[in-house]
């Protein structure tokens, strides 16, 4: 291999990347703007849910109740709703996202004692935010149970009953349970999964179309002299992003870097060698530029989003899907990322997601190169 | 001029694996890859009191369908171990002196470990964890009231929130996230199509062709357009028998109604494709210009993630996006039988977009050619 043919192709590409001065904005822009999308678009935390009532009975006790909602910080109690129909409309509308129907004897229930039913209407259109908000509304309603069985108590005699049982919980690693911290070095993953393929995956298909192609191969470079040649800027510029898009979760997010700048370098390099590889494959194996980014927005996006743990856990998937995870790179890099910044995790317990990274660099290196190849053919 | 598009479409054998294999697997990766629903959560157990009312107690925990025990330990440090590998999302710590402090009335604490980096799991865990926690208590002070004091303990009252979930009773992430894929799957393959066959007869110079051949502007629009929206409605008809037949999705609403909607959010989206094709002069910005669309697209739209979670100022963006008001059309129909009484603002606001789009689209691409 010679160095110096190594090195025109690498000039040549950057030129090449120079001219083209909208695409190197968008390298730095694009991380930006999905970064801050993602960031601040994908929450799952339920706050202040918009409630309405429809008090049937309009009692000292039913106020007591919807005052134990408007107190909690997950609920805000914004009507109240005279008859059944409008409760339907306001839930169908989405002007609220909880309904309660007190019953019109609830009163008189609650001095008879035993099991006493407020109902809680949700769209579970969503099945995830209807089941939270169904555990907030559990847990606001037990709260009113437990003061009512106090007075109860009390007024038949009993002291204050302590609760035999209290749960003392210690969250570690993202303290505040703050999902931010669990979704932007997620969106760094996506981001980086993304644009790693996407600049590479149009460099063959490009010059295929544009027909400078054939005169590559009338020159004295190897194959493997043009790839290497052609992924070393974007693996400066990928690498820039990388570090960029840390930054941005570490200063703007706020999320915590707890662990080693050098194994945050060395992971990032080893997943940006798999990307650009494959997005190198993608486009020395499709020749259209369209089948291009079609099949980089498939293979890598998707599988990033879904498959890598960054929204959907992965231990909850079925034992099939779990087992096609395993082929994404994006979940050893996700584990990788999380364990480093929120976990500051050290070398050993990271080994395997490293010796993966680097196991699939070299396959899809090696078909990448292949590929390659067959095109010069 | 129908018939040209279609074959240069077609003929790449590529192309046609690329528009109907990708959907495919998308919609069966989404229906089962696609969840919160926490099933079997790792969890370990420390019991140091080993009394009844500890093994009680934890017994419940691990006989709750949603956890799954994986180990029970015999010190305090191998919890550190476990919790770190991630090997156990949460560890139940009971210590010695628990049914002591039970039996006198007093309040006993029990200690949970929770690894958050994933904090949905978490914090749904945790709801688990509280409610198991609270019925325990629950039973074991009417138990001992019953002993007591019998006659008071029947009067308790307990007042509880029954759950009355709508449209989707059983909670079932597949009806949420299948409906939804049609019109992710649409928005991505019909946009980058759209796009790119336009831009790509700019780039080769065919454009220019068509120009002098005697094809009228709308002709030539109309020609371009109708082979997508054919393929549009064979990847959607494609994804509906997969959601119908194989994730059992049911579908309460009306196929007319849902095609109409569909053909408005095609407009829509064909709208963007052609303001995307005025501003890219190769399809490699064609490419860039899409994506920079349609990530914002799908991220805001309320796919996977819910509007309301999102800061104010965004859920105003999410009314730029014509795959939100399509999401309510198609879950609307397949979930909540919602007639044209529910659905005829989103049509509307589908409406307006596309009228917008295509008017600018076509008022540049005017100005372009000329």
């Amino acid at each position: 291999m010679s160095l110096n043919r190594l090195s025109a192709i690498t000039r040549k590409e950057i030129i090449q990347i120079r001219r083209d001065p909208r695409s190197l904005l968008i390298v730095f822009l694009m991380p930006a703007m999905l970064m801050a999308l993602m960031g601040y678009g994908i929450s799952l935390d339920q706050k202040n849910v918009p409630v309405c009532v429809f008090d049937r009975e309009g009692s000292q006790q039913s106020q007591d109740l919807l005052k134990h909602f408007q107190a909690s910080i997950y609920f805000n109690v914004v009507m109240v709703n005279d008859d059944y129909a409008s409760l339907v409309r306001a839930i169908d509308r989405g002007k609220c996202s909880l309904g309660l129907v007190i019953p019109n004897d609830f009163s008189e229930q609650l001095r008879n004692g035993g099991e006493v039913d407020v109902q809680g209407i949700v769209d579970a259109t969503d099945d995830n935010t209807a089941n939270l908000i169904f555990g907030y509304g559990e847990a606001v309603v037990a709260g009113y149970s437990n003061d009512v069985q106090l007075q109860y108590l009390s007024s038949n005699g009993f002291a204050t009953m302590n609760a035999p049982v209290s749960v003392q919980s210690r969250t570690w690693f993202n303290e505040d349970l703050d999902s931010s911290n669990f979704i932007v070095p997620g969106v760094v993953v996506l981001v980086m999964a993304v644009i790693g393929t996407f600049l590479t995956s149009l460099t063959v298909a490009r010059e295929w179309e544009r027909g400078t192609m054939e005169q590559l191969v009338s020159t004295p470079v190897t194959p493997l002299e043009v790839t290497i040649g052609k992924l070393i800027p974007y693996f400066a510029l990928g690498f820039i992003d990388t570090i960029f898009c840390e930054a941005i979760a570490v200063f703007w997010f706020q999320v915590p870097f707890r662990g080693a700048f050098v194994m945050m370098f060395l992971a990032s390099a080893l997943f940006l060698a798999v990307v650009l590889l494959l997005g190198y494959w993608i486009s020395a194996a499709t020749k259209s530029q369209l089948a291009a980014s079609q099949f980089s927005l498939v293979l890598t996006f998707l599988p990033a989003f879904l498959l890598s743990g960054f929204a959907f856990p992965i231990d909850q998937m079925p034992i099939a899907v779990q087992a096609i995870t395993y082929l994404t790179p994006a979940r050893y890099y996700l584990t990788l990322v999380k364990a480093i910044f929120l976990k500051g995790t050290g070398v050993a317990p990271l080994m395997p997601q490293m010796f993966a990274l680097t196991l699939f660099a070299t396959i899809v290196g090696r078909m990448a190169l292949r590929s390659f190849r067959k095109v010069l053919e | 001029m129908l018939r040209k598009e279609f074959i240069q479409l077609l003929r790449d054998p590529r192309a046609r694996f690329g528009l109907l294999v990708p959907s495919i697997l998308q919609v069966l990766i989404y229906g089962y890859a696609a969840t919160f629903e926490l099933h079997h959560v790792r969890m370990a157990v420390l019991d140091l009191d080993h009394s009844y009312e500890s093994r009680d107690l934890l017994s419940r925990f691990e006989s709750n369908g949603h956890f799954e025990l994986i180990a029970t330990l015999n010190n305090r440090h191998q919890i550190t171990d476990l919790i770190d590998r991630g090997t156990a999302t949460l560890a139940i710590q009971i210590l010695p002196g628990f049914s002591e402090l039970v039996g006198k009335g007093q309040t006993a604490p029990v200690q949970v470990i929770l690894d958050g980096t994933d904090s949905n799991t978490a914090l749904i865990a945790l709801g688990y964890i509280n409610e198991i926690a609270n019925g325990y208590a629950q039973d074991y002070a009417k138990a001992n009231l019953m002993r007591t004091a019998p006659a008071i303990a029947v009067h308790l009252p307990d007042v509880e929130l029954a759950r009355r979930p709508w449209y989707n009773p059983n909670l079932e992430s597949q009806w949420f996230f299948v409906p939804g894929t049609i019109g992710s799957i649409l928005l991505t393959s019909c946009l980058t199509l759209a796009a790119f066959a336009i831009v790509r007869e700019r780039e080769v110079g065919t454009l220019e062709q068509v120009m002098v051949s005697p094809i009228s502007r709308l002709e030539f629009i109309l020609g371009k357009t109708i082979p997508f929206f054919l393929i549009a409605t064979t990847q959607m008809i494609l994804i509906m028998l997969i959601a119908r037949l194989w994730f059992q999705v049911p579908f309460h609403g009306s196929y007319l109604l849902l095609g109409i909607g569909t053909s408005v959010f095609l407009l829509s989206i064909l709208g963007v494709a052609l303001l995307i094709s005025t501003v890219s002069g190769t399809q490699q910005q064609a490419m860039i210009a899409s994506f920079f669309f349609i990530m914002p697209a799908i991220t805001l739209s309320g796919f996977s993630f819910p509007i309301s979670a999102m800061p104010r100022v965004m859920q105003w963006f999410t009314y730029l996006d014509p795959l939100r008001f399509y999401l309510v059309i198609i879950r609307g129909s397949f979930l909540k039988g919602s007639d044209w009484a529910a659905l005829w603002s989103q049509i509307v606001a589908l409406v307006i977009i596309a009228t917008a789009l295509l008017a600018i689209s076509v008022q540049r691409f005017h100005k372009s050619l000329d």
